[in-house]
């Protein structure tokens, strides 16, 4: 039993490293790739503030902000589906199935609308105020999904027909809004409808980095909880665990991190519903390995998508959540087929 | 199924005479209202003593009768289509928004487009056939290779990932083809720019579409007992269901090429004729077509009216008439168990 415990352990740190690894390798690559190369040799000497006035301008305010932003949404959506697939022990969980990418996106929009009138005029004040928008939005839609689920009890197949239906009716509203703003551009309405990094800069980094960095950890600190409740209620419950305010408990901090990436990066669906699987294929339900895993691969998949996004139809920017959308659907219905 | 009423047929056929009239009168009022009023005395001259030297004439007869037929033959043509599509499956979440038929139709629509800009408007509407063609057997694919077969909820998820996979190709195929707008048509659904031309369309392809479901009516009535019992009864079942989904096909296809992905009114109105009408498919199917073309005809109206003198796309209103059908659906038979 011990040693299987540290091969285990032995496996885990392994697998990290090699995260670690390609998130690097994969980020030098997409820092140097784009309508303007720069060499890898280059970003370095710029990123140690050697490089020419014009790679310094490229590097720092258009590539980088983007794909960090890219690496922390990516994180926030995967530890998310981790979360709410452990509480709702349904394996088809995900943040933008349940509606609640969505419901937060709506909540920005609705922000951007009252007070500002359109996107471009972002302030900085509003820039930090449009994540706890989208997590009230983000709250608001979880709360309401549970509600009309609610029947004796919240059954998981209910919750997620419920969340299928919410969905629908929060993207007729954005629609509806979307177009009272801008009546002709419907590539913005694709921000909140499929997800996309639709403002990188440094402010949004900055508006989103504590959110990330402060409740990833505390998901982390409450592994053994979820461990209890993917066993299930019943379980839970015998095990000595208040079972509905850890479960509460845990849906705010998935809920506020869906929230916090929606803002950022708009609705980007199934991220959160296949990291998680791929995590556990690796090493198994236990979730102190399973959340650094998807904290890992959740922000190597969304920073592989934006570089397929940017690069694959150059000068064609293809908006990000459409290409997470092409490349994880397929799994989706795997799951799917074989899912009882 | 309940059934408000026992089959006294008397009473059913007054409630679709009476639905019909109804749908007259909002074709009426969907023609005299837009960005001029037009006095419905007007709109009786301009379509019987027609004058083409007054705008408002010319105005009724090339812009807002078409717009209103448009709309009538569209919200029949989803309606018949998803009546077949949940006798014939016993689903009551299956119609072709929820399956992703829309969205199939619509990714060949903009594939076509982007690669063969040229093709006539015949070409559109047969590819867009063969893309609902292509969205239904994805979804039958997956529901033969599933444990359990398509439950509900599978049902649903499985539209739903099929639904995005499509939209998210068309999306990228549209951003690269500079076509932006039709996209945007297309995925919300809308009915400004429809012509005779359209109405010509629709009007053959609804001929064919809805005189095959209505010609097995009667069997998709025994199928929707079960399939067993439908065998039993020495129904060939494979036939019935092979002309039920070429109806759904020419329906849904002819339907999302002049108006895009208008949603949940195939969901809605078999469930409502259902309720009043009984499970008797021959009276299902009929009604559903006067139901779903009243209810879209209005949907439009409203679509005019929320934000005048914008349109807003007319599948956001259906969504929004239809999210909370299908909230109590999910609530109900469909998430039950």
């Amino acid at each position: 039993m011990q040693t299987a415990e540290v091969k285990k352990k032995k496996k885990f740190i392994a697998i990290l490293a090699l995260l670690f690894l390609l998130i690097i390798m994969m980020f030098f690559f997409s820092v140097s790739t784009g309508v303007i190369k720069i060499a890898p040799g280059d970003v370095i000497r710029t990123l140690l503030q050697n490089g020419t006035a014009k790679q310094e301008l490229i590097l720092f305010e258009f590539r980088l902000p983007g794909i960090v932003l890219a690496l922390l949404i990516g994180a926030g959506l995967a530890v998310s589906g981790v979360i709410l697939q452990a509480i709702t022990q349904n394996e088809l969980a995900d943040p933008g199935i349940l509606g609640i990418n969505t419901g937060a996106g709506l909540a920005v929009v609705l922000f951007i609308y009252f007070f500002q009138g359109d996107f471009v005029s972002a302030s900085q004040w509003s820039i930090f105020m449009m994540p706890f928008a989208a997590l009230l939005g983000a709250i608001g839609a979880a709360f309401l999904i549970y509600v009309l689920a609610w029947k004796n009890g919240v059954n998981p197949i209910r919750l997620v027909l419920v969340g299928i239906g919410v969905n629908a009716g929060f993207g007729a509203f954005l629609t509806i809004f979307q177009l009272k703003m801008d009546p002709q551009d419907f590539r913005q309405a694709s921000v909140w409808l499929t997800g996309d990094i639709w403002n990188a800069n440094w402010t949004f980094v900055g508006a989103l980095l504590p959110w990330i960095l402060i409740l990833i950890p505390i998901a982390l600190s409450k592994a053994y909880g979820l461990n209890v409740l993917h066993l299930g209620d019943d379980l839970a419950k015998g095990l000595g665990t208040s079972v509905e305010r850890e479960r509460q408990m845990l849906l705010l901090i998935a809920v506020a991190l869906a929230g916090a990436s929606v803002a950022a990066g708009g609705g980007i669906a199934f991220l959160g519903l296949v990291v998680p699987h791929i995590a556990r294929k690796l090493l198994g339900p236990l979730h102190q390995y399973i959340i650094p895993l998807s904290t890992l691969i959740g922000a190597l998949l969304l920073m592989v998508s934006d570089t397929i996004g940017k690069n694959l139809l150059a000068p064609t920017q293809i908006p990000v959540g459409i290409v997470v959308s092409i490349l994880s659907a397929p799994y989706f219905i795997y799951l799917l087929i074989k899912a009882k | 199924m309940l059934s408000f009423m026992n089959h006294s047929s008397p009473l059913k056929i007054i409630l679709n005479v009476a639905a019909m009239i109804l749908l007259l009168l909002f074709i009426g009022v969907s023609v005299s209202y837009g960005t001029t009023n037009i006095h419905f005395a007007t709109v009786w001259q301009a379509i019987f003593h027609f004058n083409p030297n007054l705008t408002s004439h010319q105005v009724i007869q090339e812009l807002r009768l078409p717009r209103a037929f448009s709309a009538a033959l569209v919200g029949a043509f989803l309606a018949v289509s998803g009546a077949i599509m949940q006798g014939m499956t016993r689903n009551p979440l299956a119609s072709p928004s929820i399956m992703g038929v829309t969205d199939g139709a619509a990714f060949a629509l903009v594939m076509m487009l982007a690669f063969f800009p040229h093709l006539p408007g015949a070409g559109l509407t047969v590819s867009s056939f063969i893309g609902a063609g292509l969205a239904v057997a994805l979804i039958f694919t997956i529901g033969a290779f599933s444990k359990g077969g398509l439950t509900p909820v599978k049902l649903a998820l499985a539209g739903v990932a099929i639904g995005t996979m499509l939209r998210s190709i068309t999306s990228v195929t549209a951003f690269h083809f500079n076509l932006e707008k039709e996209l945007g048509f297309w995925i919300a659904g809308g009915l400004d720019g429809s012509s005779w031309a359209h109405v010509k369309l629709l009007l053959i392809s609804g001929i064919i579409g809805f005189l095959v479901a209505v010609f097995i009516s009667k069997s998709i009535t025994v199928l929707s007992l079960g399939e067993d019992m439908a065998i039993g009864l020495g129904q060939n079942n494979l036939m019935i269901k092979a002309l039920g989904v070429f109806s759904i096909l020419i329906l849904t296809g002819a339907a999302v090429s002049v108006a895009g992905a208008v949603g949940f009114v195939g969901l809605i109105v078999p469930h409502i004729t259902r309720f009043i009408m009984g499970t008797d498919y021959r009276w299902i199917i009929p009604s559903s077509a006067i139901f779903g073309a009243l209810l879209l005809v209005v949907a439009d109206i409203v679509s005019r009216l929320i934000n005048a003198p914008f349109e807003t796309p007319v599948g956001a209103i259906t969504s929004l008439i239809g999210v909370p059908f299908f909230l109590y659906l999910a609530r109900g038979s469909g998430g039950g168990k």
